[in-house]
Protein backbone atom coordinates (compact mmCIF):
# COMPACT_ATOMS: atom_id res chain seq x y z
CA UNK A 1 0.00 0.00 0.00
CA UNK A 2 2.82 2.44 1.02
CA UNK A 3 4.77 1.35 -2.26
CA UNK A 4 1.80 1.98 -4.16
CA UNK A 5 1.39 5.52 -2.53
CA UNK A 6 5.19 6.32 -2.88
CA UNK A 7 4.52 5.42 -7.15
CA UNK A 8 1.50 7.64 -7.52
CA UNK A 9 3.51 10.53 -5.62
CA UNK A 10 6.35 10.00 -8.01
CA UNK A 11 4.50 9.93 -11.07
CA UNK A 12 3.09 13.41 -10.20
CA UNK A 13 5.99 14.86 -9.58
CA UNK A 14 7.32 13.84 -12.72
CA UNK A 15 4.30 15.13 -14.23
CA UNK A 16 4.17 18.14 -12.83
CA UNK A 17 8.41 18.37 -13.63
CA UNK A 18 6.96 17.63 -17.46
CA UNK A 19 4.22 20.51 -17.36
CA UNK A 20 6.67 22.77 -16.35
CA UNK A 21 9.60 21.78 -18.70
CA UNK A 22 6.70 22.14 -21.77
CA UNK A 23 6.06 25.41 -20.91
CA UNK A 24 9.63 26.54 -21.27
CA UNK A 25 10.19 25.10 -24.41
CA UNK A 26 7.39 25.91 -25.89
CA UNK A 27 6.76 29.59 -25.13
CA UNK A 28 9.35 31.84 -25.95
CA UNK A 29 10.65 34.22 -23.37
CA UNK A 30 13.80 35.83 -25.06
CA UNK A 31 14.39 36.63 -28.42
CA UNK A 32 15.56 33.01 -29.45
CA UNK A 33 12.97 29.85 -28.70
CA UNK A 34 13.52 27.23 -26.36
CA UNK A 35 15.21 27.04 -22.77
CA UNK A 36 19.35 26.73 -21.73
CA UNK A 37 19.88 23.78 -19.60
CA UNK A 38 20.83 25.89 -16.80
CA UNK A 39 17.71 27.76 -17.25
CA UNK A 40 15.39 24.05 -17.02
CA UNK A 41 18.04 23.28 -13.86
CA UNK A 42 16.98 26.42 -11.88
CA UNK A 43 12.96 25.82 -12.97
CA UNK A 44 13.00 21.81 -12.83
CA UNK A 45 15.83 20.68 -10.99
CA UNK A 46 19.13 19.18 -11.11
CA UNK A 47 17.22 15.95 -12.83
CA UNK A 48 16.13 17.98 -15.56
CA UNK A 49 17.97 15.67 -17.94
CA UNK A 50 15.19 12.57 -17.18
CA UNK A 51 12.56 15.16 -17.17
CA UNK A 52 13.44 16.38 -20.74
CA UNK A 53 13.76 12.37 -21.51
CA UNK A 54 10.03 11.72 -20.43
CA UNK A 55 8.70 14.75 -21.79
CA UNK A 56 10.36 13.70 -24.97
CA UNK A 57 8.79 10.08 -25.24
CA UNK A 58 5.02 11.85 -24.41
CA UNK A 59 6.11 14.32 -27.21
CA UNK A 60 6.89 11.53 -29.62
CA UNK A 61 3.17 10.65 -29.37
CA UNK A 62 2.07 13.63 -31.84
CA UNK A 63 5.54 13.83 -33.77
CA UNK A 64 7.44 16.25 -31.89
CA UNK A 65 10.80 15.57 -30.02
CA UNK A 66 13.06 17.88 -27.92
CA UNK A 67 16.51 18.83 -29.89
CA UNK A 68 19.44 19.64 -27.77
CA UNK A 69 21.76 21.49 -29.54
CA UNK A 70 25.55 21.80 -27.91
CA UNK A 71 27.54 25.06 -27.72
CA UNK A 72 30.36 22.14 -29.01
CA UNK A 73 30.47 22.12 -33.16
CA UNK A 74 30.76 18.11 -32.83
CA UNK A 75 27.84 17.18 -30.64
CA UNK A 76 29.82 14.83 -27.87
CA UNK A 77 28.29 11.38 -27.36
CA UNK A 78 28.13 11.27 -23.55
CA UNK A 79 27.68 14.99 -22.52
CA UNK A 80 28.31 16.00 -18.96
CA UNK A 81 25.89 18.01 -16.83
CA UNK A 82 28.07 21.24 -18.12
CA UNK A 83 27.68 20.54 -20.93
CA UNK A 84 24.23 20.14 -20.64
CA UNK A 85 23.81 23.34 -18.66
CA UNK A 86 25.26 25.13 -21.68
CA UNK A 87 22.98 23.88 -24.55
CA UNK A 88 19.93 24.85 -25.43
CA UNK A 89 16.62 22.73 -25.80
CA UNK A 90 14.08 23.38 -28.36
CA UNK A 91 10.96 21.49 -29.14
CA UNK A 92 11.01 20.04 -33.07
CA UNK A 93 9.17 18.15 -35.40
CA UNK A 94 10.09 14.08 -35.14
CA UNK A 95 9.23 13.54 -38.89
CA UNK A 96 9.83 14.67 -42.15
CA UNK A 97 7.47 17.24 -43.62
CA UNK A 98 5.87 16.47 -46.87
CA UNK A 99 5.74 19.64 -49.83
CA UNK A 100 1.79 19.55 -49.03
CA UNK A 101 2.52 19.98 -46.01
CA UNK A 102 5.13 23.14 -45.83
CA UNK A 103 1.80 25.57 -46.68
CA UNK A 104 0.64 24.89 -43.01
CA UNK A 105 3.47 25.58 -41.41
CA UNK A 106 3.98 28.98 -43.86
CA UNK A 107 6.53 28.47 -46.41
CA UNK A 108 6.63 28.40 -50.29
CA UNK A 109 8.55 25.66 -52.22
CA UNK A 110 10.48 27.97 -53.78
CA UNK A 111 12.02 29.88 -50.21
CA UNK A 112 12.65 26.46 -48.98
CA UNK A 113 14.68 25.72 -51.68
CA UNK A 114 16.54 29.48 -51.70
CA UNK A 115 17.10 28.34 -48.12
CA UNK A 116 18.42 24.96 -48.71
CA UNK A 117 20.46 25.78 -51.66
CA UNK A 118 22.38 29.18 -49.34
CA UNK A 119 22.93 26.63 -46.36
CA UNK A 120 24.20 24.10 -48.71
CA UNK A 121 26.40 26.24 -50.77
CA UNK A 122 27.78 28.10 -47.11
CA UNK A 123 28.23 24.77 -46.01
CA UNK A 124 30.67 24.06 -48.85
CA UNK A 125 32.03 27.07 -48.25
CA UNK A 126 32.82 26.25 -44.91
CA UNK A 127 30.92 28.00 -42.66
CA UNK A 128 30.50 31.73 -44.07
CA UNK A 129 30.09 32.75 -48.30
CA UNK A 130 30.16 36.81 -49.19
CA UNK A 131 26.37 37.77 -49.65
CA UNK A 132 27.00 39.02 -53.03
CA UNK A 133 28.17 35.34 -54.11
CA UNK A 134 24.62 33.51 -52.44
CA UNK A 135 22.67 36.24 -54.03
CA UNK A 136 24.49 35.65 -57.73
CA UNK A 137 23.76 31.93 -56.92
CA UNK A 138 19.76 32.09 -56.00
CA UNK A 139 19.51 34.93 -58.89
CA UNK A 140 20.14 32.04 -61.18
CA UNK A 141 16.73 30.63 -59.92
CA UNK A 142 14.70 33.05 -58.33
CA UNK A 143 13.47 36.84 -59.51
CA UNK A 144 16.37 39.25 -58.26
CA UNK A 145 13.36 41.37 -56.15
CA UNK A 146 12.73 38.00 -54.11
CA UNK A 147 16.48 37.10 -53.93
CA UNK A 148 16.96 40.00 -51.07
CA UNK A 149 13.69 39.23 -49.48
CA UNK A 150 14.58 35.87 -49.18
CA UNK A 151 17.84 36.69 -47.69
CA UNK A 152 16.81 38.75 -45.38
CA UNK A 153 13.97 36.81 -44.02
CA UNK A 154 16.17 33.72 -43.32
CA UNK A 155 19.00 36.68 -41.40
CA UNK A 156 15.58 37.96 -39.51
CA UNK A 157 14.74 34.24 -38.88
CA UNK A 158 18.18 33.47 -37.76
CA UNK A 159 18.98 30.51 -40.37
CA UNK A 160 21.70 33.00 -41.47
CA UNK A 161 23.93 35.60 -39.62
CA UNK A 162 25.65 38.59 -41.59
CA UNK A 163 28.44 40.37 -40.64
CA UNK A 164 29.58 43.85 -40.82
CA UNK A 165 31.70 42.89 -43.86
CA UNK A 166 29.15 41.42 -45.40
CA UNK A 167 30.34 37.60 -44.94
CA UNK A 168 26.91 35.21 -43.94
CA UNK A 169 27.39 32.67 -41.85
CA UNK A 170 25.02 29.62 -40.57
CA UNK A 171 22.85 31.08 -37.77
CA UNK A 172 21.47 29.03 -34.71
CA UNK A 173 18.07 27.87 -36.34
CA UNK A 174 20.06 26.21 -38.57
CA UNK A 175 22.16 24.62 -36.16
CA UNK A 176 18.70 23.80 -34.43
CA UNK A 177 16.42 22.72 -37.27
CA UNK A 178 18.59 21.35 -40.13
CA UNK A 179 21.12 18.20 -40.49
CA UNK A 180 23.41 19.29 -41.84
CA UNK A 181 25.59 16.64 -42.69
CA UNK A 182 22.82 14.52 -43.88
CA UNK A 183 21.59 17.76 -46.55
CA UNK A 184 24.97 17.42 -47.85
CA UNK A 185 25.02 13.61 -48.38
CA UNK A 186 21.42 14.04 -49.90
CA UNK A 187 22.57 16.61 -52.01
CA UNK A 188 25.52 14.81 -53.37
CA UNK A 189 23.34 11.64 -54.02
CA UNK A 190 20.61 13.07 -55.99
CA UNK A 191 22.95 14.63 -58.02
CA UNK A 192 24.68 11.14 -58.18
CA UNK A 193 21.10 9.59 -59.43
CA UNK A 194 20.23 12.49 -61.82
CA UNK B 1 75.10 62.60 -50.05
CA UNK B 2 72.16 63.77 -51.35
CA UNK B 3 71.76 61.14 -53.95
CA UNK B 4 72.86 58.63 -51.28
CA UNK B 5 69.72 59.76 -49.08
CA UNK B 6 67.10 60.21 -51.71
CA UNK B 7 68.00 56.49 -52.56
CA UNK B 8 67.29 55.32 -49.11
CA UNK B 9 64.06 57.20 -49.50
CA UNK B 10 63.07 55.39 -52.74
CA UNK B 11 63.99 51.95 -50.85
CA UNK B 12 62.26 52.81 -47.19
CA UNK B 13 58.79 53.82 -49.50
CA UNK B 14 59.38 50.44 -51.35
CA UNK B 15 59.77 48.75 -48.53
CA UNK B 16 56.55 50.82 -47.13
CA UNK B 17 54.45 49.67 -50.03
CA UNK B 18 55.67 45.72 -50.24
CA UNK B 19 54.01 45.67 -46.05
CA UNK B 20 50.86 47.22 -47.43
CA UNK B 21 51.14 44.78 -50.21
CA UNK B 22 51.43 41.88 -47.82
CA UNK B 23 48.70 43.50 -45.63
CA UNK B 24 46.16 43.89 -48.56
CA UNK B 25 46.37 40.19 -49.80
CA UNK B 26 46.51 38.13 -46.58
CA UNK B 27 43.23 40.59 -45.38
CA UNK B 28 41.84 39.17 -49.45
CA UNK B 29 42.38 35.67 -48.54
CA UNK B 30 40.38 36.36 -44.94
CA UNK B 31 37.51 38.27 -46.89
CA UNK B 32 37.17 36.37 -49.93
CA UNK B 33 37.34 33.25 -48.54
CA UNK B 34 40.13 31.91 -50.33
CA UNK B 35 42.30 29.33 -49.93
CA UNK B 36 44.92 30.31 -47.14
CA UNK B 37 47.90 27.94 -48.71
CA UNK B 38 47.89 30.29 -51.75
CA UNK B 39 49.79 32.72 -49.25
CA UNK B 40 53.20 31.83 -49.12
CA UNK B 41 54.06 32.24 -45.84
CA UNK B 42 57.99 31.88 -45.61
CA UNK B 43 58.25 33.66 -48.55
CA UNK B 44 56.58 36.43 -46.59
CA UNK B 45 58.22 37.04 -43.30
CA UNK B 46 61.65 36.46 -45.06
CA UNK B 47 60.80 39.95 -46.98
CA UNK B 48 59.76 40.76 -43.65
CA UNK B 49 62.67 40.31 -42.00
CA UNK B 50 64.78 41.65 -44.39
CA UNK B 51 63.41 44.94 -44.17
CA UNK B 52 63.42 45.39 -40.59
CA UNK B 53 66.53 46.82 -40.20
CA UNK B 54 65.63 49.61 -42.03
CA UNK B 55 62.77 50.64 -39.49
CA UNK B 56 63.57 53.35 -37.30
CA UNK B 57 59.86 54.91 -37.20
CA UNK B 58 57.30 53.95 -34.44
CA UNK B 59 54.94 54.14 -37.69
CA UNK B 60 56.95 52.27 -39.74
CA UNK B 61 57.60 49.46 -36.88
CA UNK B 62 53.95 49.57 -36.68
CA UNK B 63 53.20 49.05 -40.17
CA UNK B 64 55.62 45.72 -39.75
CA UNK B 65 53.79 44.77 -36.73
CA UNK B 66 50.47 44.98 -38.66
CA UNK B 67 51.93 42.75 -41.76
CA UNK B 68 53.23 40.32 -39.57
CA UNK B 69 49.66 40.05 -37.54
CA UNK B 70 48.00 39.54 -40.99
CA UNK B 71 50.69 36.53 -41.77
CA UNK B 72 50.09 35.43 -38.45
CA UNK B 73 45.75 35.11 -39.51
CA UNK B 74 46.60 33.41 -42.38
CA UNK B 75 48.60 30.60 -40.61
CA UNK B 76 45.30 30.51 -38.31
CA UNK B 77 43.34 30.13 -41.22
CA UNK B 78 45.66 27.14 -42.98
CA UNK B 79 45.10 25.59 -39.55
CA UNK B 80 41.05 25.64 -40.17
CA UNK B 81 41.55 24.76 -43.48
CA UNK B 82 43.36 21.28 -42.44
CA UNK B 83 40.76 20.69 -39.82
CA UNK B 84 38.19 21.51 -41.67
CA UNK B 85 39.21 19.37 -44.27
CA UNK B 86 39.45 16.39 -41.76
CA UNK B 87 35.73 16.63 -40.34
CA UNK B 88 32.88 14.56 -41.99
CA UNK B 89 31.25 17.76 -43.35
CA UNK B 90 33.75 18.59 -45.37
CA UNK B 91 32.80 17.97 -49.55
CA UNK B 92 34.49 19.72 -52.50
CA UNK B 93 33.02 23.18 -52.68
CA UNK B 94 33.08 22.99 -56.14
CA UNK B 95 30.95 19.75 -56.49
CA UNK B 96 28.56 21.16 -54.23
CA UNK B 97 28.28 24.51 -56.10
CA UNK B 98 27.98 22.10 -59.20
CA UNK B 99 24.27 20.00 -57.58
CA UNK B 100 22.79 22.90 -56.26
CA UNK B 101 22.95 24.88 -59.40
CA UNK B 102 22.04 21.65 -61.36
CA UNK B 103 18.92 20.66 -59.55
CA UNK B 104 14.96 22.22 -60.29
CA UNK B 105 13.50 23.94 -57.43
CA UNK B 106 10.86 21.41 -56.33
CA UNK B 107 14.40 18.40 -56.01
CA UNK B 108 16.25 20.90 -53.95
CA UNK B 109 12.88 21.76 -51.68
CA UNK B 110 12.11 18.02 -51.48
CA UNK B 111 15.75 17.36 -50.37
CA UNK B 112 15.67 20.20 -47.36
CA UNK B 113 12.41 18.61 -45.67
CA UNK B 114 14.09 15.44 -45.77
CA UNK B 115 16.72 17.05 -43.08
CA UNK B 116 14.50 19.63 -41.73
CA UNK B 117 12.92 19.52 -38.29
CA UNK B 118 11.16 23.14 -37.88
CA UNK B 119 10.93 24.61 -34.29
CA UNK B 120 7.29 24.26 -32.64
CA UNK B 121 6.86 27.53 -30.74
CA UNK B 122 3.92 28.62 -28.67
CA UNK B 123 1.80 32.07 -28.38
CA UNK B 124 -1.33 31.65 -26.29
CA UNK B 125 -2.78 33.83 -24.01
CA UNK B 126 -4.19 31.84 -21.03
CA UNK B 127 -7.23 33.18 -19.40
CA UNK B 128 -4.63 32.97 -15.60
CA UNK B 129 -2.78 35.57 -17.71
CA UNK B 130 -5.36 37.74 -19.33
CA UNK B 131 -6.96 38.33 -15.68
CA UNK B 132 -3.20 38.96 -14.45
CA UNK B 133 -2.70 41.83 -17.11
CA UNK B 134 -6.50 43.04 -16.30
CA UNK B 135 -5.67 43.30 -12.89
CA UNK B 136 -2.36 45.39 -13.65
CA UNK B 137 -4.25 47.85 -15.90
CA UNK B 138 -6.56 48.56 -13.55
CA UNK B 139 -4.11 48.90 -10.89
CA UNK B 140 -1.99 51.27 -13.46
CA UNK B 141 -2.19 54.81 -12.50
CA UNK B 142 -2.49 57.46 -15.84
CA UNK B 143 0.89 58.85 -17.34
CA UNK B 144 0.55 61.94 -15.94
CA UNK B 145 0.33 60.84 -12.32
CA UNK B 146 2.90 58.31 -12.65
CA UNK B 147 5.48 60.79 -14.81
CA UNK B 148 4.83 63.25 -11.75
CA UNK B 149 6.29 60.70 -9.33
CA UNK B 150 9.60 59.37 -11.32
CA UNK B 151 11.38 62.84 -12.00
CA UNK B 152 14.84 62.76 -11.03
CA UNK B 153 17.49 65.25 -10.87
CA UNK B 154 20.86 64.36 -11.47
CA UNK B 155 23.35 65.37 -9.07
CA UNK B 156 27.46 65.18 -8.85
CA UNK B 157 29.17 62.04 -7.50
CA UNK B 158 29.54 62.18 -3.75
CA UNK B 159 30.68 60.47 -0.30
CA UNK B 160 28.04 58.71 1.83
CA UNK B 161 28.95 58.02 5.82
CA UNK B 162 27.52 54.79 7.43
CA UNK B 163 25.55 57.10 9.27
CA UNK B 164 23.72 58.52 6.44
CA UNK B 165 23.52 55.09 4.93
CA UNK B 166 21.60 53.87 8.31
CA UNK B 167 19.44 57.33 8.22
CA UNK B 168 18.07 56.37 4.46
CA UNK B 169 17.69 52.98 5.45
CA UNK B 170 19.61 51.43 3.36
CA UNK B 171 21.62 49.87 6.38
CA UNK B 172 20.36 49.01 10.38
CA UNK B 173 22.85 50.50 12.80
CA UNK B 174 23.44 47.48 14.89
CA UNK B 175 24.02 44.54 13.11
CA UNK B 176 26.37 46.48 10.79
CA UNK B 177 29.26 44.03 11.43
CA UNK B 178 26.80 41.23 11.42
CA UNK B 179 26.08 42.14 8.21
CA UNK B 180 29.64 42.36 6.74
CA UNK B 181 30.56 38.72 8.24
CA UNK B 182 27.17 37.28 6.73
CA UNK B 183 28.52 38.91 3.28
CA UNK B 184 32.11 37.25 4.08
CA UNK B 185 30.85 33.72 4.53
CA UNK B 186 28.40 33.86 1.71
CA UNK B 187 31.33 35.41 -0.60
CA UNK B 188 33.75 32.44 1.04
CA UNK B 189 30.97 29.60 0.50
CA UNK B 190 30.38 31.50 -3.38
CA UNK B 191 34.17 31.09 -3.66
CA UNK B 192 34.48 27.95 -2.62
CA UNK B 193 35.27 26.10 -5.87
CA UNK B 194 37.33 28.26 -7.99
CA UNK B 195 38.23 30.42 -4.95
CA UNK B 196 37.17 33.60 -6.62
CA UNK B 197 33.88 35.53 -8.00
CA UNK B 198 32.87 37.75 -9.97
CA UNK B 199 32.51 41.22 -8.69
CA UNK B 200 29.38 42.38 -10.08
CA UNK B 201 27.89 38.34 -9.65
CA UNK B 202 28.65 38.87 -6.16
CA UNK B 203 26.90 42.09 -5.35
CA UNK B 204 24.45 41.81 -8.27
CA UNK B 205 21.08 41.36 -7.15
CA UNK B 206 17.06 41.96 -8.44
CA UNK B 207 16.86 45.82 -7.36
CA UNK B 208 19.19 48.09 -8.11
CA UNK B 209 18.86 49.03 -4.35
CA UNK B 210 19.99 45.72 -3.22
CA UNK B 211 23.18 45.62 -5.13
CA UNK B 212 23.90 49.29 -3.87
CA UNK B 213 23.56 47.76 -0.51
CA UNK B 214 25.59 44.84 -1.03
CA UNK B 215 28.50 46.62 -2.98
CA UNK B 216 28.37 49.28 -0.15
CA UNK B 217 29.13 45.83 2.59
CA UNK B 218 31.50 45.10 0.05
CA UNK B 219 33.47 47.75 0.00
CA UNK B 220 33.77 47.06 4.15
CA UNK B 221 35.02 43.71 3.43
CA UNK B 222 37.54 45.06 1.36
CA UNK B 223 38.56 47.70 3.58
CA UNK B 224 38.80 45.52 6.97
CA UNK B 225 40.40 42.52 5.13
CA UNK B 226 37.68 39.95 4.80
CA UNK B 227 38.57 39.73 0.99
CA UNK B 228 40.62 41.15 -1.57
CA UNK B 229 40.67 42.30 -5.08
CA UNK B 230 41.80 40.90 -8.47
CA UNK B 231 41.70 43.40 -11.17
CA UNK B 232 42.08 42.03 -14.53
CA UNK B 233 42.20 45.34 -16.61
CA UNK B 234 42.68 43.66 -19.94
CA UNK B 235 39.67 42.12 -19.65
CA UNK B 236 38.04 44.61 -17.89
CA UNK B 237 36.98 42.08 -15.13
CA UNK B 238 37.34 42.18 -11.02
CA UNK B 239 36.89 39.29 -9.30
CA UNK B 240 36.24 39.66 -5.52
CA UNK B 241 38.55 36.32 -3.36
CA UNK B 242 37.74 35.47 0.03
CA UNK B 243 40.32 35.95 3.02
CA UNK B 244 40.41 32.62 5.52
CA UNK B 245 40.78 34.90 8.13
CA UNK B 246 40.81 39.02 8.06
CA UNK B 247 43.83 39.98 7.14
CA UNK B 248 45.48 43.15 9.34
CA UNK B 249 46.60 45.51 7.13
CA UNK B 250 48.21 47.59 9.59
CA UNK B 251 51.71 47.93 7.96
CA UNK B 252 50.99 47.27 3.60
CA UNK B 253 49.98 50.25 1.75
CA UNK B 254 46.28 50.87 0.85
CA UNK B 255 44.96 51.99 -2.31
CA UNK B 256 41.64 53.39 -2.91
CA UNK B 257 39.93 51.65 -6.39
CA UNK B 258 36.47 53.28 -7.00
CA UNK B 259 33.96 50.87 -8.88
CA UNK B 260 30.78 52.83 -10.51
CA UNK B 261 27.97 51.12 -9.56
CA UNK B 262 25.75 53.25 -11.59
CA UNK B 263 22.05 52.19 -12.62
CA UNK B 264 23.15 51.28 -16.74
CA UNK B 265 26.22 49.22 -15.58
CA UNK B 266 23.46 47.52 -12.94
CA UNK B 267 20.90 46.85 -16.22
CA UNK B 268 23.89 45.54 -18.03
CA UNK B 269 24.54 43.10 -15.98
CA UNK B 270 21.25 41.99 -15.39
CA UNK B 271 20.76 41.99 -19.24
CA UNK B 272 23.77 39.49 -18.97
CA UNK B 273 22.31 37.05 -16.87
CA UNK B 274 18.97 36.74 -18.09
CA UNK B 275 21.07 35.89 -21.16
Amino acid sequence: MEKGKRSVDKKAYYASKMRKAAQLLFYRRHSTPGAKGWELRRRIGSDYPKVINLLNDYLARIGLTVKTVFEEANPPENPTIEQYDKARFYVTLRDDLTVEETKLVGWRIDDLAALCASIAYIISRGGKAPRKEIEDLLKAKIPDWRVEIDLNRFIRLGYMVEDENGQIYLGWRTRAEVDQKKLIDLLLETEAKT
Amino acid sequence: MSSASGGRRKELKEAREDLHRIIEACKSVEIKGLDPYLIDVEDLIRTIRDYFPMWNDAEDLCLDTEALNSIASVVRMQGEWVKRRATALYRDPFLIEEKIRGLPVDKMAEIFLKVWRPIIELEQLTIKGFREALKYWSDLPPLNLRWQKVGYAKTDMGFVTMEEMVKEGVLSSESFMAEVEKMWLELKNLASKYGRVKYWDFIGSDTYEETVRRAYLTSFLLTYGYARLQVHLLENEIFIMPNEEPLNKGGDEVISFPIPISFEEWERWKKGKEA
